[in-house]
């Protein structure tokens, strides 16, 4: 019934798709598709949400589409249930912000048609129950994603980022296609129902983890293969760059969980440790770009990078746990990732939604064009401070929570077996508690130089609020942020039967201690209250104010700036975001980005100005891409030369081609 | 009812650590004149410095937001709350669960990710350079803080203080390679995180090396008390948890009567006066570095973090 449901929103989405083309000239053409897709994404968000909350049956249903002899295999089970509702919340909260956002698009034939069928795409990605399916719908995502990436073509920078996008996604697929290839076995079999029962060799379930991790892993952003991401996703309009960013990196989680957890058979022990060790290295680096830029999307986009080091460390230790037996740490780590996913695709959302307000009220995404929207835009400002903190993983916020639970798996760990593992998660659990403090330092200056300080142009100085039904989204989002913060054993409760079905163990049932707090394992070991910290911190600062304002002075004066008595009016003379990131840059730069700062100080009487020059390599790039990049393009001049044959000598080429082909075929069999 | 008197206990922490705060401050101040051969403030000089700043009217610069205004009170409310989660002079306090060791590092964090901000609101360089360098350190201090806890906690076995303090006063603990390194780098994570020489110095304003007083160098009034104040509370609260973890002595157990009550509040104060002495003559008796070398030295206070933990993943027995 739920599955028949959610198909049929997904249908609806997919028609959505050509009505949009149709009705795109129409003025009107806006409020409907998005108003249309917030509709159907709130039945199958509901939908989705009873069939978790319900620990439903999984259901399956195979529909006479695809290909002739196999159809379309559909299934709903709790792991699609979660993410689902992932995927749902995501469109739900974007087609709202859309409805005001989308007003301002400058060419919405571009938009309109390409938004419904990305988010079918998702959707048909966690129904799907085969593996043709599965590849169809994942193309279909990436495609419909492209199109939306590059829908403002004229911008060059767009253009090369789809290309890149497009390249990465094709690569993706490619290497999606050959694991289900690997775990169909020798009799073909493309049902995951039956990759489930036959467990493939060690050495096939190996190549296939390499394969899913290079796969999905390309698409969620691991490093090295993030490039495409900080690319596309800032080019898309807003409130898809929120979906790709907040969302569709999920769906790569979930397709990695799907073929590791679920298809691939049991574990090796050495798969943890490649995951782990990719896991660390995503964390640091992605939050360590993301420092480095100016652009807000573009930072956002790289931090997303960072979160999905944090799931796939959760990830790894699960898979960990996993082969030691250790179900109950198992499901903690796997709980902890789960609960990240769902709480980065709020709070990422969120600040891509405020990104776009500020783009759509200001034109600007540069950092350093912006400066005191608060006094401006002071909702936005509000709810985009909310996601900034939540992000930071600071409390009474979600994103606390689930950092606290991945270090409570990291703290298990040590009863693990494996000498790599005792070596390797001491070094992971460093690297995440070091992403988690940058982590602070970028959102300080995202934030401070974004919304606090002195406008630095005079867009900034003229911006005005956001329109209501962006704020509506906004504030949906900050508001489950702070729920998911000071409630977070019910969400915890709410995915035991994902940990359940994949793990097939659970987090023991978060309801039974005082307070609703959250006790992991044993109360004399840890424990946290959201909500009680959340009412604490609420009293003691509402104390404290009443106190002061009663007992002490409640007088205020309106004054120029002090700053130590040499205040400049020129708003330039601020800290801009290059100049907030200096320290660090120098700290950990000069190594990671072979960061150089070069200072060029005129002589005396000189009248030139001084110049800073700073200049920061992409390392990954330069030592992995622009070699393959710059292999294309000598291999495509050489082999330039066999446009220009005769049909004599075409033909010669394709008789040799065949003849290898055909010994190859019989010296393999 | 057992409520009640457990309640009082746990307000009286919050008392006693709001109280004790600028005690401990002008303690350390007057340790340190007078180990500079001066006459030094009062001990209470903090606070009649406090009782001032809330008469006086706040002087507030003509660009700064609403956020600028509730920050002094959000990083207060963050700080007092973690301050009474620690065992001071009782472990088994009532909300003591309520938040374990790695989220009272987090409250920290919430307190500096604020000031930060503020140091940012009213868009003066003082301000940005204060913030930029405040969040350096934190980059690595944070880090460095929580290996600290994993190693405490893996040795403990919890990441609640109470239960780590109770077996750090129980004979199970011995003595340990881990605990060593992992004293030297909270030590050294304390003095970062306070602003204290040589990583800041507490006492100036207008050198290009300040970290901390930058950022707070457009309040006034209330609002700067409050400042005042939660930095005086930031500082005995690095104090208690060193003293709770690594002297874990006179500490009254959960339910305890009024007399080891009282024994462990002059244990606690005794603890504090023998910290505060340890700050002032440590600080008397090293220069201030330079920004750039602190990086090296919270450096060094991550890596022995990493190490112990290292060695407690290894070994038990380290």
């Amino acid at each position: 019934m739920t599955l028949t449901l959610v198909l049929a929103c997904a249908a609806a989405l997919l028609a959505l798709a050509p009505a949009a083309v149709i009705v795109s000239r129409s003025p009107a053409a806006t409020p409907l598709i998005y108003g249309a897709s917030l509709i159907v994404t709130a039945i199958s968000l509901a939908a989705a949400l009873a069939h978790l909350l319900g620990a439903a049956a999984p259901f399956s249903v195979t529909l006479p589409v695809g290909l002739p002899w196999l159809g379309a295999h559909f299934r709903i089970d709790a792991l699609a249930a979660f993410f689902l509702v992932v995927v749902d919340l995501g469109a739900f909260g974007a087609s709202l912000f859309a409805l005001g956002y989308g007003a301002h698009e400058t060419a919405p034939g571009r938009v309109l048609p390409f938004y419904p069928a990305f988010l079918a795409g998702m959707t048909l990605v966690v129904l799907a129950d085969d593996a043709f399916t599965f590849l169809l719908s994942w193309e279909f995502m990436s495609l419909s994603s492209w199109a939306l990436v590059v829908s403002h073509h004229r911008v060059p920078d767009n253009v090369r980022a789809g290309y890149i996008y497009l390249l990465m996604a094709s690569f993706g697929t490619l290497a999606l296609l050959l694991a289900f290839g690997l775990l169909a076995g020798v009799d073909g079999l493309y049902g995951f129902a039956q990759m489930r029962v036959a467990h493939p060799s060690a050495t096939f379930g190996a190549l296939a983890l390499i394969l899913a991790l290079i796969g999905a892993g390309s698409k969620a952003g691991l490093v090295p293969l993030h490039v495409w991401l900080p690319l596309a996703h800032p080019a898309a309009p807003s409130h898809v760059s929120a979906l790709m960013s907040g969302v569709m990196t999920k769906v790569a989680v979930y397709g990695f969980v799907r073929i590791v957890f679920d298809l691939a058979g049991p574990p090796a022990w050495w798969w943890s440790i490649l995951v782990l060790a990719l896991a660390g290295v995503t964390t640091v680096m992605g939050v360590l770009y993301a420092l480095m830029q100016h652009d807000l999307k573009r930072l956002l986009a790289y931090h997303t990078v960072e979160n999905i080091g944090i799931i796939f460390i959760g990830l790894g230790l699960a898979l960990a746990f996993e082969v030691y037996g250790m179900t109950f740490a198992a499901a903690l780590a796997f709980t902890a990732a789960l609960l990240h996913v769902f709480n980065h695709s709020l709070f990422k959302s969120l600040l891509f939604f405020g990104a776009g307000a500020v783009l759509n009220s200001t034109g600007e995404r540069d950092m350093e064009h912006l400066g005191g929207l608060i006094h401006r835009m002071p909702r936005t400002a509000f709810v985009f401070l909310i996601g900034c903190a939540a992000i930071s993983a600071l409390p009474p916020l979600n994103g606390f929570v689930s950092e606290w639970l991945t270090f409570q798996a990291i703290l298990l760990s040590p009863q693990l077996p494996s000498w790599g593992l005792k070596l390797l998660v001491p070094a992971v659990g460093a690297l995440l508690a070091l992403s988690a403090a940058l982590a602070a330092a970028c959102f300080v200056k995202a934030y401070g130089v974004t919304f606090l300080g002195r406008p630095r142009t005079p867009v900034a100085a003229v911006a005005a609020e956001t329109d209501r039904f962006s704020l509506a989204a906004m504030f949906l989002l900050a508001s489950l942020c702070l729920l998911v913060g000071i409630l977070p054993g019910l969400f915890i409760n709410a995915l035991a039967p994902v940990s359940a079905m994949v793990l097939g163990g659970h987090m023991p049932a978060q309801t039974g201690a005082q307070w609703l707090a959250l006790v992991p394992i044993a109360e004399s070991r840890s424990s946290y209250d959201g909500l009680l910290v959340f009412v604490f911190m609420v009293l003691s600062g509402g104390l404290a104010a009443i106190a002061i304002h009663r007992l002490a002075s409640d007088r205020l004066r309106r004054a120029p700036a002090w700053d130590c008595g040499y205040p400049d009016a020129s708003p330039a003379t601020q800290y801009t975001a290059m100049s907030f990131a200096q320290p660090i840059r120098r700290v950990f730069g000069s190594v990671v980005f072979a960061a150089r700062e070069h200072g060029e100080m005129p002589p005396p009487g000189d009248v030139r100005p001084a110049r800073l020059t700073v200049t920061i390599h992409d390392l990954i790039w330069d030592a992995l891409y622009a070699p393959i990049a710059a292999g294309v393009g000598i291999a495509a001049d050489r082999l330039n030369s066999l446009q220009f044959l005769t049909i004599r000598q075409f033909l010669t080429l394709v008789f040799c081609t065949l003849v290898i082909l055909l010994l190859v075929l019989a010296i393999w069999s | 009812m057992v409520l009640i008197p457990d309640l009082a206990v746990q307000g009286a922490q919050m008392l006693l650590v709001l109280v004790l705060a600028p005690l401990l401050t002008g303690f350390v101040r007057k340790i340190k004149a007078r180990l500079q051969r001066r006459q030094g403030p009062p001990i209470v000089q903090p606070y009649r410095d406090l009782v001032r700043l809330m008469r006086k009217e706040v002087v507030l610069a003509d660009n700064a937001s609403w956020l600028f205004r509730i920050i002094p009170y959000l990083i207060f409310a963050a700080t007092w709350v973690a301050a009474s989660l620690v065992p001071t002079f009782g472990t088994g306090l009532l909300f003591s669960w309520a938040a374990d060791l790695i989220a009272i590092i987090a409250f920290l964090g919430n307190a500096r990710f604020f000031l930060a901000l503020a140091g940012l609101d009213v868009g003066t360089s003082f301000g940005g350079i204060g913030s930029s360098r405040e969040m350096m350190i934190a980059s690595l201090a944070e880090p460095a803080m929580i290996m600290i806890v994993f190693t405490l906690a893996l040795i403990a076995g919890s990441t609640q203080l109470s239960t780590m303090a109770e077996f750090m006063a129980s004979p199970a603990v011995g003595l340990r390679v881990s605990l060593a390194l992992g004293l030297f780098a909270l030590i050294m994570v304390a003095i970062a995180e306070n602003g204290r020489i040589p990583v800041d110095n507490p006492a100036t304003h207008l050198e290009l090396t300040m970290v901390h007083e930058a950022m707070v160098l457009e309040y006034s009034g209330r609002h700067l008390a409050l400042i005042e104040l939660t930095a005086s509370l930031k500082l005995l609260l690095y104090v208690s948890i060193i003293a709770c973890l690594f002297a874990p002595w006179g500490l009254a157990a959960a339910g305890a009567g009024w007399p080891a009550l009282a024994v462990g509040v002059a244990a606690y104060v005794a603890k504090l006066a023998a910290g505060g002495f340890l700050l002032a003559v440590f600080e008397t008796s090293i220069a201030k570095m330079r920004v750039f070398r602190v990086p090296e030295f919270l450096g060094a206070a991550l890596m022995l973090g990493l190490l112990a933990t290292l060695l407690r993943f290894v070994s038990g027995s380290f």
